[in-house]
C-alpha cells in the first residue's frame, strides 16, 4: 500500500555561493520501498536537481551512503517506513556522509578522504622472489579469515560514522585499515610485518581507533572495522612484538600483565607501565615516557587532591582472593603455539549449536574458521 | 532482589564514589547485592585485543561465579565497559556448543561452569532499573524529585553498540534509558550532540590529543545545550570526563567545569540519599552547582 513520505532533505550548491539549507519533499511509496526510491521519486517528479550518487540499488556498488535521521546508511537498503517510524517529527532527515567534504547535497568527497586513505594502506599485494609456475596455492583456511574484509564494498559509511576521524581527519579510518587488515592476513603477502610497523608506528594507524564501536554498527556487509582493527594489533604485539611509539604495545602489555598479576585493574600501575612497554623500570628511564608521565602527573595528584583516590588507592594494588587460577588459564592459553579465534562473521550468530563442532580445541586451532566453511 | 553483583575494577579504584553510591542506593530499591569478590577483570577490550580465548574464559568464569550464587536473578554491573566487554564474550560462548565446552574445560580445575543462559542475564544497572525494577517503582520511590535539574545523557559506547550485540532487538529502546531514568527522577533530560559518542578513554594513552578533545566537546556541547551536570552509567567515561576534564580544556579553548554524576548518583539524589553518602564531594569537577538545585529543592519541600 502506497503512503506519503516526508524527506526533509540538506541541500548544499558550492557554485551558488550561498549557504546549505534544508528542504522538505513529500513522496509516495509503498513502506518496504528505499528511501533511494523515495530521494529519486522526489528528483523525477519535484527538483530535477537534486544531488545523490547511486547504481545498483541492491547494497552492492557502494554509490549511496548517506546519514538518515542522524545515522550513517545506504539509502537503497534502507526501507523508507522504517525509516519514518525512526523519524524524529515524522520527517526523515536525509544529510550527506560525515567526515567527508560535501560536493553537493548528498554526493560527498570520497576521494578526497575514503580513496586516498585507501591508497595509504598499499591497497595491493605485495609478494617476494619469482612468482610460482601456475596459481599461489593457499590453505582455504587463510582466506576464510580474510573474507570479512574483503566484503568491503568501500560505501565509505563506516567512514562518515567514525569517531576518531570526527576530532582527527588525519586517522586512517575504519575502511582502509580494514583492507590493511586483508593483505596484512593474506599468506601470499611478503610485508606483513612493514605494514604492520608503518600502521603501529603511524600515530594516526591502528592506534588512533577509539574501539566506539560505530563502524561495526553501521557497516551493511558486516566488515566489523574495528575488529579488523583490533587483529592488526594483536598481530602487531603478539606475532611480531612492535614496540610503537604510540604505547599501543605497552598498553596492552601492561594491562594484560597486571591483571595475570591482580586480576584486576589498577589505573595508577597501568599508566607508568604504559609508558614503558610494560615496565615500570623502562617508564622512569625512556626520556618519552617521562615526557608523556609528567604530563599525566597533574591529572593523578588531582585525583588525589580531590578526596576521590585515596594514596592507599593509587599506591597499592591487593590480589584477588583466587589470582592463581587467573594465573593458571593465562598460562593455559597463552601458552598455545596459535591463537583461537571464534569469528561469529563465519560460523553465523548462531554457530554450530547443532551442527559440526567448531573450535573444538583439538589439533587445529583457529579451527572455528578452519572448519567454518571450506569453499572460498 | 538477590542479585550477583560485579562491581568492576574502575568502581573500586579511580571511582570509588560509585562503588559507595551504588551500596546507599541498592537497599533504597530492595536490592540485595552478593559481590562477587573472586571475579576477575572483564578486559575493557585490550584483553580482547590481544587474545579472544583468554578473555572469553576469563568473563566465563566471572558468569560461572555469578551463576552460582543461589537464588540470584542474575548479574548486575555498574559499567558500560563490563557490559559492552562481557556481552561480546556471551555471544561468542552462546553461539557454539563446542566452543563453550572448550572454554569450559579451562574453569573445570575451579570446579565451575558457564551454563548457557536461559533466563540467565547479566545486565548494567540502567537496564536493571528500566526493566527489572521498573520504571514505576523507581518513581514511587522517588522522595526528591529532582525538578529544574537539566541533565545531560553520557551512555558510553560499549552499552549501546553494537545494538544486534547488546539485545536491541528485544528491548529496543536501551538507547533512550538513560533520558527514561532522568525524567522518573523528576529532572529534565538535555539533547546534545555528544550523548551516544565515544568519550575517548581507549586512547587516553595512545593518543592523549584526540581522547581529551573528544571529552571536551562533548561537555562543552553538553554546556551549550544548557545542561546542569551530565549522568553516565560508565566509570570509564567517568575517568575522562570528570578526572580529565581540567586537561581537555586547551583542547576545546574554554572553561568546561561541567559535573558528571554516575548513574547510582543521580538516582541516590532522587531517592533523597545524602550528598556525602553518595559521595559527591568527591570529584574532580566541582558538583556545586547540582548540590545547591538539590539543597533549594530540599528547601521548598
Ligand atoms: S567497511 Fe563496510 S561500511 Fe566501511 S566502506 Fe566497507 S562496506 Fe562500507
Ligand atoms: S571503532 Fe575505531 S575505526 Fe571504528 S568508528 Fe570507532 S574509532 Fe573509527
Ligand atoms: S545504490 Fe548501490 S549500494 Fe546503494
Amino acid at each position: 500500500m502506497t503512503e506519503t513520505y516526508t524527506l526533509k532533505i540538506r541541500r548544499y550548491d558550492p557554485e551558488s555561493g550561498s549557504a546549505a539549507y534544508w528542504e522538505e519533499f513529500g513522496v509516495d511509496l509503498p513502506p518496504e520501498r528505499s528511501v533511494l526510491d523515495g530521494i529519486l521519486q522526489a528528483r523525477d517528479r519535484q527538483d530535477g536537481s537534486i544531488a545523490i550518487r547511486c547504481s545498483c540499488q541492491a547494497a552492492i556498488c557502494g554509490s549511496c551512503g548517506v546519514r538518515i535521521n542522524g545515522k550513517s546508511r545506504l539509502a537503497c537498503n534502507t526501507k523508507i517506513g522504517l525509516a519514518a517510524e525512526a523519524a524524529p517529527n515524522g520527517a526523515i532527515v536525509v544529510e550527506p556522509m560525515g567526515n567527508m567534504p560535501v560536493l553537493k547535497d548528498l554526493i560527498v568527497d570520497m576521494d578526497a578522504v575514503h580513496w586516498k586513505k585507501v591508497q595509504r594502506v598499499v591497497p595491493w599485494l605485495l609478494p617476494e622472489g619469482d612468482p610460482p609456475e601456475r596459481e599461489y596455492i593457499v590453505d582455504p583456511e587463510s582466506m576464510i579469515d580474510v573474507t570479512q574484509a574483503m566484503a568491503c564494498i568501500h560505501c565509505g559509511v563506516c567512514v562518515s560514522a567514525c569517531l576518531s576521524m570526527e576530532v582527527d581527519p588525519d586517522f586512517i579510518g575504519p575502511a582502509a585499515l580494514a583492507k590493511a587488515y586483508r593483505f596484512v592476513g593474506d599468506p601470499r603477502d611478503a610485508h606483513a610485518e612493514d605494514r604492520l610497523l608503518d600502521l603501529a608506528e603511524d600515530p594516526h594507524g591502528i592506534y588512533d581507533c577509539t574501539h566506539c564501536f560505530a563502524c561495526v554498527e553501521v557497516c551493511p556487509k558486516d566488515v566489523a572495522p574495528m575488529n579488523q582493527i583490533m587483529r592488526l594489533r594483536r598481530r602487531a604485539t603478539g606475532d611480531y612484538g612492535i614496540k610503537d611509539a604510540n604505547n599501543g604495545y605497552g598498553h596492552e602489555k601492561a594491562f594484560t600483565d597486571l591483571i595475570h598479576k591482580y586480576g584486576w585493574l589498577s589505573e595508577a600501575q597501568l599508566l607508568p607501565k604504559s609508558y614503558g612497554d610494560g615496565s615500570l623500570i623502562r617508564a622512569q628511564l625512556k626520556p618519552a615516557a617521562v615526557r608523556e608521565l609528567a604530563a599525566k602527573f597533574p591529572t593523578i595528584v588531582r585525583g588525589l587532591a580531590s578526596g576521590k583516590v585515596s594514596p592507599k588507592t593509587a599506591l597499592i594494588h591487593h590480589k584477588l582472593r583466587d589470582q592463581d587460577e587467573i594465573r593458571r588459564i593465562y598460562d593455559e592459553v597463552e601458552s598455545k603455539d596459535d591463537r583461537l579465534e571464534l569469528n561469529l562473521y563465519i560460523i553465523g550468530e548462531d554457530g554450530s549449536e547443532e551442527g559440526e563442532a567448531a573450535g573444538s580445541g583439538g589439533g587445529a586451532e583457529e579451527g572455528a574458521m578452519a572448519e567454518g566453511g571450506q569453499e572460498s | 532482589m538477590k542479585l550477583a553483583y560485579w562491581p568492576g575494577c574502575v568502581s573500586r579504584g579511580f571511582t570509588p564514589e560509585l562503588h559507595g553510591a551504588m551500596a546507599a542506593v541498592a537497599p533504597k530499591l530492595g536490592l540485595e547485592l552478593v559481590q562477587l569478590d573472586r571475579a576477575n577483570c572483564c578486559g575493557a577490550g585490550v584483553i580482547a585485543e590481544h587474545n579472544q580465548e583468554l578473555v572469553d574464559t576469563l568473563n566465563a568464569r566471572t558468569f560461572a561465579l555469578a551463576q552460582s550464587v543461589d537464588g540470584a536473578a542474575g548479574m548486575v554491573n555498574i559499567c558500560s565497559t563490563c557490559q559492552g566487554a562481557q556481552s561480546e564474550c556471551q555471544e561468542r560462548l552462546d553461539a557454539d556448543a563446542a566452543y563453550r565446552a572448550h572454554i569450559n574445560e579451562h574453569l573445570e580445575p575451579e570446579g565451575l561452569e558457564y551454563e548457557k543462559g536461559g533466563a540467565w542475564w547479566n545486565k548494567n544497572f540502567l537496564w536493571l532499573l528500566v526493566e527489572e525494577i521498573g520504571l514505576d517503582v523507581l518513581r514511587d520511590r522517588v522522595v526528591r524529585p529532582l525538578e529544574g535539574l537539566r541533565v545531560g545523557p553520557f551512555y558510553g559506547c560499549y552499552i549501546v553498540r553494537p545494538t544486534r550485540r547488546l539485545g536491541f532487538e528485544f528491548y529496543p529502546e536501551r538507547d533512550r534509558y538513560l533520558e527514561m531514568v532522568i525524567e522518573a527522577c523528576g529532572a529534565e533530560p538535555v539533547q546534545y550532540a555528544g550523548s551516544h559518542k565515544c568519550c575517548g578513554f581507549p586512547i587516553v594513552t595512545l593518543h592523549r590529543e584526540n581522547s581529551l578533545r573528544q571529552a571536551g566537546r562533548h561537555m562543552a556541547d553538553a554546556l551549550d545545550a544548557g545542561a546542569d551536570c551530565v549522568v553516565t552509567p560508565c566509570p570509564l567515561c567517568h575517568l575522562n570526563l570528570d578526572l580529565q576534564q581540567p586537561e581537555a580544556r586547551p583542547f576545546v579553548e574554554r572553561d568546561l567545569g561541567m559535573p558528571v554524576l554516575h548513574l547510582p548518583q543521580l538516582v541516590g539524589l532522587a531517592l533523597g540519599l545524602d550528598i556525602k553518602d553518595l559521595g559527591l564531594h568527591r570529584h574532580v569537577v566541582k558538583t556545586d552547582p547540582v548540590q545547591e538545585k538539590v539543597a533549594a529543592l530540599a528547601g521548598a519541600a
